[in-house]
């Protein structure tokens, strides 16, 4: 029995969200809070919020937030006494764990032992098949050689050892590609990881990801948080979750937490912890891993389960996690807990869909999250925050609870539609539309949901809704310009008056997914009313502007009365409206020198890393051959030959760092070639 | 400060009268301006676009500040003469870069630009517009000289075009010229007189003489780009200061020319509320007299252009035909004379005292002119109507504070002159649609004529053909009627344009704004009163 040890100043080895969830927690217990940051993060929501921050240096995580050394030492500069790590970096690294304890720190997560043994996928299966959990038998591979699959059938998983969050994944469904897929996996689980051994496992068809929420004290109680399910996944990232489950009945929820508990016992774990199960359509379950930390989604949890005696106040699980770290008993029993109505999380990414979800980069030009009763928002941003290149472009992750699963998911929705996040592009209309889908609100879930959907597509917005935007950007520039005084002439005079008038007002804005820009006319006419032209269509526009509320116009577009956000940061208009949020950016109106765009070059999709240059000056390639492979965001892209031809300029080499847009190489498309 | 109350009742059939002429009017008007903007018609407007050109329109509207108003001038010129309505050009006054500038354009669709004879009275009269309010002036030439056939008309008067270039710089006055096509001959030296030059990369050809004359004169073989295209004059003659990839980018330049300028206005700013009248304005084309024989309280045209409707009537018991009072338009302060009957000896020693007051307070001056003239008869010429008619023009003459001149009916006879008509130099004239100038009333014209020539006949001992005669009256009347209108007046620049009615307000405004760019001061001194 471990002596009850307090806590008054807790480092946050993170950051982002979850650095700044814990910190909130943290201070409503009364405890100070230390932030650390890398060099890109020194103005970070997460370095705002803390009382104290400590700059580690470096931008590579593995330069900054992976160093246990430079954590320590700030642990120790501080006089911090406990170290939170949040997930991801070092949350389930055992021999950070372990240097903690050495350095007198309370490390709020499991004992060492139980993150090494959990950490190796391999062991964990074993021991939890021994505490009589169901698993899927897999092979390990840990050296070059493939081995036999021992009749494994077909499809396949191959999966990191030490992974999570889907690196080093891949299905192969053809044993010829299974070398491949091995080869890629082990080297990106190398990156990532530092471990380079996958394993193959069986590949459940239209599986459904359930797992469940446990945390244990050193005290030998272990409680159940009930389940999530986190079927909804892109890139085998999760990116909805909720609680409880709709595959899960109460027999079925009994079953898994038992299996979850028994487990938990059995490895004597301590802290919070997930049992995480591949679950067939049918309710089949197996093991999958045990993840030693709190995970990204735990908000769900907190907030459908109650405590009998405060039945409005939500579980705060970083709260049990502090009170566990500082050995104190869990202060309630399982049966003081309920489950109260619905939650559904979203993770709210800087990346595009449309483009296979690639993180997107970009300065938050405005972030406003919208005020809903029932939502949460655990954010890690603020406007004017850099999101980089360094780190998971997580923003924030948004969580409804209602009554039903039903209006939770219609709330989340609407939760994130009213949201006001411009300047990078994010994955919110995707998450909305998914949210939405009549399959969705049905319950039929799997990880294939987003493919099977076709839920990653573009959806620009209609022309309605364009015309909306643009009206509102046009318009609201009048009354921006109007107010900054900017013509000699007196304001009470109308707007782009004429006595004898030729043509309307033009103004042109690049509009996302549009080829051409949207060049739109206006013009005020005597009775009050605008006449906005885009297009083929003419509309006839009210505007009444709010006092003290410079970005609010309300637009009455042919009858119709919306209410419009214009946000103008550079030559930059985001618009938000009931139909939709628009980045348009305002065309100058005179050319100015132009940028340059090579014919046939070959651009970086974002910045990044060059990890591979395949080709040479020279080359003849064809179609799909690959010239090169960055590495952004901790993935690879691998960019390949668009048409058949001959690489006429290699303009990187490896190792080198691009921009986003920089030409990597140039291509002649065959036939094309000139006499010289 | 009283806000003025309104009798004007719209259901009234007088109201609705009115209001379905000036209507009418204004649907001539429109028809009149579509003219105006069609250029030299769709095929040449097509031809120059073909050439991937701006039309001059475009041209000015790329110009001009976004939201800015445009006050377009004299818009009307030469219509319903041989020549094409608006005088192959374009003049208003527009923002560029935060400055009210005098900007003009030539039309190329119309005869390549040519200048004819009303054109260059228009030039001339935006050039004095200039001058006077200190707007700089940019010119947008591509234009191909003179209309040779019409030289007479046009060579001599045509001189002041330079001069007064060069006279608007020496006033420190900044003057642009953006060439986008031929400026040549003469017209060379439009670039060649102002302060800075753009011009257009293969499009600009300024010189004196091109290859044929060359050719005439001294046998040189020399091609157009030597003699004067726009890369040349920009690396070698240095006649152009910028040279423009193209035509936005001649624009572009042009504004940045202006931003640089570091302007000021030299009268003050607007300093009394704008908030809108009281009375809707929509109301002044069931106000103005379709009909100028029938009259109208000038009052209600006066509630419908200041602000909030405000008015302090200087002497309202006094000379009563003539309304004389304080106000704001837009913001700034005015002194409004109104005309509401003829001129009698009070009216003009009231004119004239009120006219010295805003010279004295450095307040300009509105006035509503409707006067069929000063009062005539026995009574009147004894009581010395002469002397004190003399009085109020003599103040108007004199005064130095800004005068902008709106005609809301009739102008006749040397009313014209006291309530400061074109020869006494408004910077501003503005006309409506149903306004009627002549020496008087083409009736009464046409009556004295008559009785004239009866005299005459009886005096001779002829017989006088009364048929005969009246036939002549009711020919001479409906010619004097015709060139009496609005329409006929605007052709000819004695004015500077028709306006809606419902404008009047926001026409004052931005012609009020435009001579704030200057000094706005009262005289010292005028002529000697006749007491």
């Amino acid at each position: 029995m471990p002596e009850p040890r307090p806590i008054t100043k807790l480092l946050v080895a993170n950051r982002g969200e979850i650095a700044c969830r814990v910190m909130r927690t943290a201070r409503a217990m009364g405890i100070a809070t230390v932030a650390v940051c890398s060099d890109p993060d020194r103005d970070a929501t997460h370095v705002r919020e803390a009382d104290e921050a400590v700059a580690l240096g470096g931008a590579a995580a593995s330069e900054s937030y992976l160093v246990v050394d430079k954590l320590l030492d700030a642990a120790r500069r501080t006089g911090a006494d406990a170290v939170h790590p949040g997930y991801g970096f070092l949350a389930e690294n055992a021999a950070f764990a372990q240097a903690c304890a050495d350095a007198g720190l309370v490390f709020v997560g499991p004992s060492p032992e139980v993150i090494a043994a959990m950490g190796d996928k391999l062991r964990a299966k074993e021991l939890m098949e021994r505490a009589g959990v169901p698993v899927l038998r897999s092979v390990a591979v840990t050296g070059e050689e493939v081995p036999s699959l021992d009749g494994v059938p077909f499809p396949v998983l191959v999966k990191a050892s030490a992974g999570g969050g889907g690196k080093g994944m891949r299905i192969v469904r053809e044993p010829s590609e299974l070398a491949d897929a091995v080869a890629a996996a082990r080297r990106e689980a190398a990156s990532a990881f530092g471990d380079d051994t996958v394993f193959i496992e069986p590949y459940v068809e239209r599986p459904r990801h359930i797992e469940v929420q446990i945390l244990g004290d050193a005290h030998g109680t272990v409680l159940h948080f009930g389940e999530r399910e986190c079927s909804i996944q892109r890139r085998y990232q999760k990116v909805i979750e909720e609680a409880p489950s709709p595959l899960v009945d109460d027999e079925l929820r009994a079953r898994l937490t038992s299996a979850a508990i028994d487990g938990a016992k059995a490895l004597g774990y301590t802290n919070a912890g997930t049992v995480e199960f591949i679950a067939t359509q049918g309710g089949e379950f197996f093991f999958l891993e045990v993840n030693t930390r709190l995970q990204v989604e735990h908000p769900v949890s907190e907030l459908v389960w109650r405590l009998d005696d405060a039945e409005t106040e939500p579980v705060d699980l970083v709260r049990l996690q502090l009170l566990v770290a500082m050995g104190r008993p869990l202060p309630f029993a399982q049966d003081d807990l309920e489950l109260v109505g619905h939650a559904i999380e979203a993770r709210l990414y800087a990346e595009d869909p449309a483009s296979g979800f690639l993180p997107a980069t970009g300065t938050l030009a405005l972030w406003e999250p919208a005020v809903l009763p029932g939502v949460r928002f655990d954010a890690g941003v603020h406007t004017g925050f850099e999101v980089g290149v360094n780190y998971d472009p997580l923003l924030a992750k948004v969580i409804a609870h209602a009554g039903s699963r039903t209006e939770a998911a219609l709330l989340l929705a609407r939760a994130l539609d009213a949201t006001r996040v411009h300047g990078v592009t994010t994955n919110r209309s995707f998450l909305s539309a998914a949210l939405r889908h009549p399959s969705f609100l049905s319950g039929d879930l799997h990880t294939g949901f987003i493919d099977e959907h076709g839920l990653a597509a573009a959806r620009p917005l209609g022309e309605e809704a364009l015309l909306v935007s643009v009206a509102a950007a046009a318009l609201a520039g009048v009354h921006a310009r109007r107010r900054a005084g900017a013509l000699p002439v007196p304001a009470s005079v109308p707007s782009g008056w004429r006595n004898n008038r030729s043509q309307p007002q033009r103004i042109a804005f690049d509009v996302p997914g549009r080829e051409e820009p949207a060049d739109a006319g206006y013009w005020l006419r005597r009775d009050g009313v605008w006449e906005v032209s885009l297009d083929e269509r003419v509309a006839e526009v009210r505007v009444r502007a709010w006092p003290g509320q410079d970005e609010a116009l309300d637009l009455d577009v042919d009858g119709i009365r919306r209410r419009a956000h214009v946000h103008a940061d550079g030559d930059m208009r985001y618009v938000d409206s009931p139909l939709g949020a628009i980045a348009l950016r305002e065309r100058p109106r005179f050319p100015v020198a132009g940028q340059e765009e090579v014919a046939g070059g070959l651009q970086a999709p974002m910045p990044g890393n060059v990890l591979q240059v395949a080709v040479a000056e020279g080359d003849e390639v064809a179609k799909g051959d690959l010239l090169v492979i960055l590495e952004a965001m901790k993935m690879e892209h691998r960019i390949a030959a668009p048409f058949d031809g001959t690489v006429t300029e290699v303009r990187v080499a490896q190792g080198q760092q691009v921009d986003a847009d920089a030409v990597l190489v140039v291509l002649e498309a065959a036939g094309e070639a000139q006499a010289p | 400060m009283d806000v003025l109350g309104t009798r004007v009742d719209p259901s009234s059939e007088g109201y609705i009268q009115n209001r379905d002429g000036m209507l009418a009017l204004l649907g001539q008007l429109d028809d009149a301006l579509a003219q105006a903007r069609a250029g030299g018609g769709e095929k040449y407007v097509q031809r120059h676009r073909d050439r991937g050109r701006l039309l001059p329109r475009e041209r000015v509207e790329l110009l001009l500040d976004r939201d800015s108003p445009f006050l377009e001038l004299s818009s009307l010129t030469a219509y319903g003469t041989e020549y094409h309505v608006g005088g192959s050009g374009v003049s208003g006054i527009g923002v560029v870069s935060g400055v009210e500038c005098l900007i003009g354009a030539s039309d190329p669709t119309v005869k390549g630009g040519a200048t004819n004879p009303f054109g260059l009275k228009r030039a001339l009269r935006s050039m004095e517009i200039a001058m006077e309010n200190r707007l700089p002036l940019i010119n947008l030439t591509e234009s191909a000289g003179a209309d040779l056939p019409k030289q007479a008309e046009i060579f001599v008067p045509g001189g002041e075009t330079f001069r007064n270039l060069t006279r608007m710089s020496a006033a420190r006055v900044p003057t642009l010229s953006l060439v986008f096509g031929p400026s040549t001959a003469g017209g060379a030296y439009v670039p060649g007189m102002s302060d800075y030059t753009v011009m257009v990369r293969d499009q600009a050809r300024v010189y004196l003489g091109g290859p044929p004359l060359v050719k005439m004169a001294t046998g040189e073989d020399a091609d157009e780009e030597s003699l004067g295209g726009a890369e040349m004059h920009s690396t070698t003659s240095g006649v152009s200061d910028y040279l423009a990839e193209d035509e936005l980018d001649a624009i572009r330049i042009g504004r940045q020319i202006v931003a640089h300028l570091n302007w000021r206005k030299l009268g003050p700013g607007p300093s009394l509320p704008a908030d809108e009248p009281v009375h809707d304005p929509e109301d002044l084309l069931g106000i103005g007299s379709v009909d100028v024989r029938v009259p109208f309280d000038v009052r209600e045209v006066i509630a419908r252009i200041t602000d909030g409707s405000r008015f302090e009537e200087f002497k309202p018991r006094y000379g009563k035909t003539l309304v004389t009072g304080w106000a704001s338009i837009h913001g700034y302060p005015v002194g409004i004379l109104g005309n509401n009957g003829i001129l009698f000896s009070p009216e003009s020693q009231k004119g004239a005292q009120f006219i010295q007051l805003c010279n004295q307070r450095d307040i300009p001056l509105v006035f509503l002119q409707n006067i069929t003239g000063f009062m005539v008869g026995t009574a009147y010429e004894q009581g010395g109507i002469v002397k004190d008619g003399a009085k109020l023009i003599n103040a108007v003459a004199n005064s130095k504070v800004p005068h902008f001149t709106i005609m809301i009916g009739a102008s006749y006879g040397a009313g014209n002159y006291g309530m400061c008509g074109r020869a006494y130099g408004p910077r501003f004239l503005f006309t409506w649609p149903n306004h009627r100038i002549a020496v008087m009333g083409p009736q009464q014209l046409a009556g004295v004529m008559s009785i004239v020539a009866e005299n005459a006949a009886k005096k001779a001992g002829a017989a006088f053909d009364h048929d005969a005669a009246k036939a002549m009256q009711d020919a001479f009347q409906a010619e004097i009627e015709s060139q009496s209108t609005a329409f006929y007046a605007t052709a000819r620049l004695w004015d500077d344009g028709i306006i809606d009615p419902r404008d009047t307000r926001t026409v004052l405004g931005l012609a009020l704004s435009a001579a704030h760019t200057n000094e706005v001061k009262g005289t010292p001194g005028y002529g000697v009163f006749r007491m």
